[in-house]
């Protein structure tokens, strides 16, 4: 029980990157309205600089690695890779929302760098609480940030549709989780993820093992549906097909990175006991997830559509890691949801420009001749294709080495060769836009795409750069990684 | 930095500089690709004096650690066996600038741009010994040859490309999978770290393990080479490559498969090769005969020289799955062969599609009269591919015969009606497009061959005899190298035989030098 209830000087550094973004978004939101129309550019570059700010702040709290709150919080390397990475995905998608929204609605929109603010500040508290209701917190303060930025353009038909389904979805799905917290505090007494540990080795499986399996299903149908695993990914495509392009992004990458970190930290904290009983649940999920996540993908004629059955595909590879229930399964779940983050902002970054005023040109055809109607865009777009593919020199074949080096470690022959054939299926689909872009000639209506802002580009130079960087030199990232999973348990 | 590093990346700097030249400049960027992988080849050259002299053993050792965990290493070296193969690379290269230099005029810079990535890639396997780095070029050499084929293709080129890309990605994602099994057991991707723990004994496999995983290396490679009935995607992928892409893919390409069967599955997977191989060599004979009889009734004459492709490398496989030096030698030396004779008649048959457009024999006929000297090439060629001694290919299919004969007499009989086959169906392609009546489209359109067009054909006729010929000077080093893999491949002797094999040995490569 805490002798106080004044936080201390480390408890609060723990916290300092959520205190500082959520001062910093309240703040936002008061001098918004008082910003004239054509100076709200400048509202990015706060959200930017806060961004910033959290990450230096996220690196300097991992010098006194620990809990804070009571243990409500954790700072290690694990909670410090995720925030940092989910930080890192809102920077790039402030960069390449910058002129969105001006290109969009014909003037740029401040509320809306408020919100990415704030969604990290959920996903920053998924990646670092030690404690089923702050990580349910955390998820609700995301996901509630994130259905507004997949609606944000409430003139558009898609931007509604794809809003109310992530929203009504969601939020059954996190009544899922929030009931099964209730099961687990009923079963151990605690919503704390070590003494929930503690009690079920003290004896609670005994007692109520069934029970305490039934809330653990029921915890992990709100962590399947914010990961995308199949059976729960239905709303994925709907979603990434309305949302705007940018949020896409974020949606796929950030909040994807933030959902598998606490399902992992859970997984191998709290229930780490009940593994035996989760593998075969995991298996079967993984497999699943990358079956109808790559069959369903390669029908698809919108590329917005088929990269969210791309990211539902991802999620199973790394389900796959997550059942191989090691060290270096964790390891490479964080390599894999870096890489990933990379690639994926990359290409929505390139559909934005690509896509043009209302998001006209999403069609996979749409992409004919890309090559020759701007050969940089097309180059940047090849080499996220291929990291997605999987070829190597890129981020996404060491991720894909990673997870399935994991699993064979953990004996899981047959996943890892069914894994390894879905990629090969998924190469299919990837490649389909290669040929549009390389091998189909221009159509006629096609114009050059619109000139680039100079943030979309560095967002796309920047993510570009990454994924060759983790696909040439992985080693800086996976020996953190290697360190940072060691520390979880 | 040794010289074969030089020779690796040198490419890889070419594709880079070739990026940044101007687009509009296509004689600028022919040029500058045809000197780059000209001196690229005059380099390689320097390549040979050392491994000659030693060619058993690796030369030009670089191993540097790439990554440290998992312990990935820049190891690459140069034996005997890689040596030609190196060679072959870096000469066909500059060959396949010459010929697309009036074939190929969209989008220049990519394609020349593409070439170079090739050769690095292709390089690059041969000369690994880390295995994680012999997959990583692998599947680069996948990716230009992919856009080479997709981009400046015939009609069907997309179709031909992605069923080529996906055919070998399977393949290669299952070698994955065996990579990292190794790995996992031993603690290294190190080939020759590997074969020294397999063979001493330290790295202990149930014979059921090795099955599966040297069956999965080997799917990857048969895939590559390619094995019946793996076949099918060649025949679409050679059909709608552009010239230049289908003579790195029969004369190089299809190499990497039948090279790292050699250089992985034997000396790894000993015992489970020994096993496999009735089965393996009853496919290749298969392909030997199906591939003859396929290609004797095209109408088209790159898909013909594609099925003659099944054919030849059937002997190939045949060849190496004898466990004779024989055997081996005369895979080996028939890889070098193919690579010769058949890219030569890739590049007459692209000469006769730029004239005519078209590649049907039956839009063709008697154009020994309006050239004259492209039909004696393309003749001479010919003899050179069905195996006329003094000519290469006879060498390899002698060899491989020979041994097929000592190891079971059925195997050489039908290898035997194979090489007849060949016979058949190339004469019976010369006779119906070079001789006969002469149409009018024939006549106005076919003219002899151009200085430049000579230029790509003289190397690879001057090597067609001196491989014919001069045999000395290319199969020691190839001899050398085998009879290392045959040691370890053999049925494991009792220790007093074990004891005398290094001094017989010492004595066999003296007697070869």
């Amino acid at each position: 029980m805490p002798t106080s209830f004044i936080p201390t000087a480390a408890d609060l550094l723990r916290l300092s990157p959520d205190i500082v973004l959520t001062a910093g978004g309240a703040l936002m939101m008061v001098i918004e309205p008082l910003t004239s129309a054509a100076r709200k550019a400048r509202m990015a570059v706060i959200a930017a600089l806060l961004i910033a700010a959290a990450m230096a702040l996220s690196v300097m709290a991992y010098s006194d690695p620990g809990t804070s709150f009571s243990g409500m919080l954790v700072v290690d390397g694990f909670s410090t890779f995720f925030r940092i990475l989910v930080y890192g995905c809102g920077l790039l998608t402030v960069l390449m929302s910058v002129d969105y929204f001006k290109r969009e609605r014909g003037s740029e929109s401040g509320e809306y760098y408020v919100l990415i603010v704030f969604s990290l500040v959920g996903q920053s508290l998924m990646a670092s609480a030690n404690e089923l209701v702050l990580i349910f917190i955390g998820l609700e303060v995301s996901s509630i940030a994130g259905y507004i930025m997949a609606g944000y353009l409430r003139d558009d038909k898609r931007n509604n549709e794809s809003a109310l389904k992530y929203f009504l979805l969601g939020s059954f799905a996190t009544a899922f989780m929030l009931y099964g917290v209730a099961w687990v505090y009923g079963l151990t007494g605690s919503t704390n993820l070590d003494t929930v540990r503690r009690a079920i080795l003290g004896g609670a499986m005994e007692q109520s093992g069934q029970m305490l399996f039934v809330a653990t299903a029921l915890m992990f149908v709100g962590f399947a549906f914010k990961i995308s695993a199949a059976p729960f990914h239905v709303w994925a495509p709907d979603v990434y097909q309305g949302a705007p392009a940018p949020v896409a992004g974020f949606l796929a990458a950030g909040a994807k990175a933030a959902a598998f970190a606490m399902l992992v930290r859970v997984a191998a904290s709290a229930f780490f006991p009940l593994t035996g009983r989760w593998e075969m649940l995991m298996w079967a999920t993984a497999l699943a997830t990358m079956i109808v996540g790559n069959f369903a993908a390669l029908r698809q004629s919108n590329i917005k559509r088929m990269l969210a059955y791309s990211s539902v595909a991802h999620a199973g590879y790394i389900l796959v890691a997550v059942t191989a229930q090691s060290e270096v399964g964790i390891a490479a779940v964080m390599f894999y949801l870096a890489s990933y983050a990379l690639m994926t902002i990359g290409v929505f970054a390139v559909v934005t420009l690509v896509a043009s005023k209302g998001e006209r040109f999403v069609e996979i055809e749409d992409f004919a001749g890309l090559v020759q109607r701007q050969p940089m865009l097309a180059i940047a777009l090849t080499i996220f294709l291929f990291s997605l593919i999987g070829i190597p020199l890129t981020g996404g074949f060491f991720a894909k080495f990673y997870v399935f080096k994991a699993a064979l470690d953990s004996n899981l022959t047959w996943l890892t060769i069914l894994g390894l054939l879905n990629s090969a299926v998924a190469a299919f689909y990837y490649l389909r836009v290669l040929v549009v872009m390389y091998m189909k000639p221009a159509a006629e209506g096609a114009g050059p795409v619109d000139p680039a802002g100079i943030g979309i580009k560095a967002a796309i130079v920047a993510s570009a750069v990454g994924t060759l960087y983790l696909g040439v030199y992985p080693s800086a990232v996976l020996d953190f990684a290697g360190k940072a999973a060691q520390l979880v348990k | 930095m040794t010289l074969l590093d030089i020779v690796l990346f040198l490419p890889a700097i070419g594709f880079i500089i070739g990026l940044l030249l101007p687009r509009e400049n296509n004689e600028l960027i022919r040029r500058y690709t045809l000197g780059f992988s000209l001196v690229v080849f005059i380099v390689s050259l320097g390549l040979i004096g050392a491994v000659a002299a030693n060619p058993g053993e690796s030369s030009f050792v670089t191993d540097k650690v790439w990554i440290e965990y998992p312990s990935i290493r820049y190891h690459v070296a140069l034996d005997g066996l890689s040596l030609w193969l190196v060679i072959l690379s870096t000469l066909l290269t500059p060959i396949c600038v010459l010929i697309s230099w009036k074939y190929i005029q969209k989008r220049c810079k990519e394609f020349y741009a593409f070439l170079l990535l090739l050769e690095f890639g292709v390089i690059g396997v041969f000369v690994s010994l880390d295995l994680f780095l012999f997959y990583v070029f692998w599947e680069v050499s996948l990716v230009p040859m992919y856009f080479l084929i997709g981009i400046w293709g015939h009609e069907k080129r997309i179709y031909a490309a992605v069923k080529f890309f996906l055919y070998t990605l399977t393949g290669s994602l299952l070698m994955l999978a065996a990579i990292i099994w190794l790995y996992n057991k031993s603690g290294t991707f190190d080939l020759l770290l590997l074969t020294d723990m397999i063979q001493k004994g330290r790295l202990a496999l149930t014979s059921g393990e090795s099955f599966w995983l040297f069956l999965a290396f080997f799917f990857a490679f048969a895939i590559k080479v390619p094995l019946f009935p793996l076949h099918t995607w060649l025949p679409d992928a050679h059909g709608e490559a552009p010239t230049a892409g289908s003579v790195m893919l029969a004369s190089v390409m299809l190499k990497m498969g039948t090279y790292a069967i050699v250089r992985v599955c034997l000396p790894l997977f000993p015992e489970a090769s020994r096993e496999a191989a009735p089965y393996i060599i009853t496919l290749s004979i298969i392909g030997i005969i199906y591939g003859a009889l396929v290609a004797m009734v095209q109408p088209n004459m790159k898909r013909l020289v594609a099925y003659s492709s099944v054919s030849h490398l059937g002997f190939v496989v045949l060849g190496i799955f004898t466990f004779t030096q024989a055997g081996i030698d005369g895979a080996v030396y028939q890889m070098l062969s193919h690579g010769v004779s058949t890219g030569a008649l890739f590049i007459l048959v692209g000469y006769l599609y730029e004239r005519r457009h078209s590649l049907e024999i039956s839009d063709f006929g008697g154009v020994s009269t309006p050239a004259p000297w492209l039909s004696t090439v393309f003749v001479i060629t010919t003899l050179a591919s069905v195996g006329l001694p003094l000519l290469n290919n006879f060498v390899g299919e002698f060899l491989v015969l020979q041994a097929a004969m000592q190891v079971n007499i059925l195997y050489a009989v039908f290898a035997a009606l194979g090489v007849i086959l060949s016979a058949v169906y190339m004469l019976w392609m010369v006779q119906r497009t070079f001789y006969g009546e002469t149409p009018d489209a024939v006549k106005h359109h076919v003219t002899d061959m151009t200085g430049r067009e000579w230029a790509a054909m003289i190397p690879l006729l001057i090597l067609m005899v001196w491989m014919g010929v001069g045999t000395q000077s290319f199969l020691p080093p190839i001899r050398a190298n085998n009879q290392k893999t045959l040691e370890m491949v053999q049925p494991q002797a009792p220790a007093v035989a074990a004891a005398e094999t290094p001094a017989r040995h010492a004595g066999e490569v003296r007697h070869a030098h």
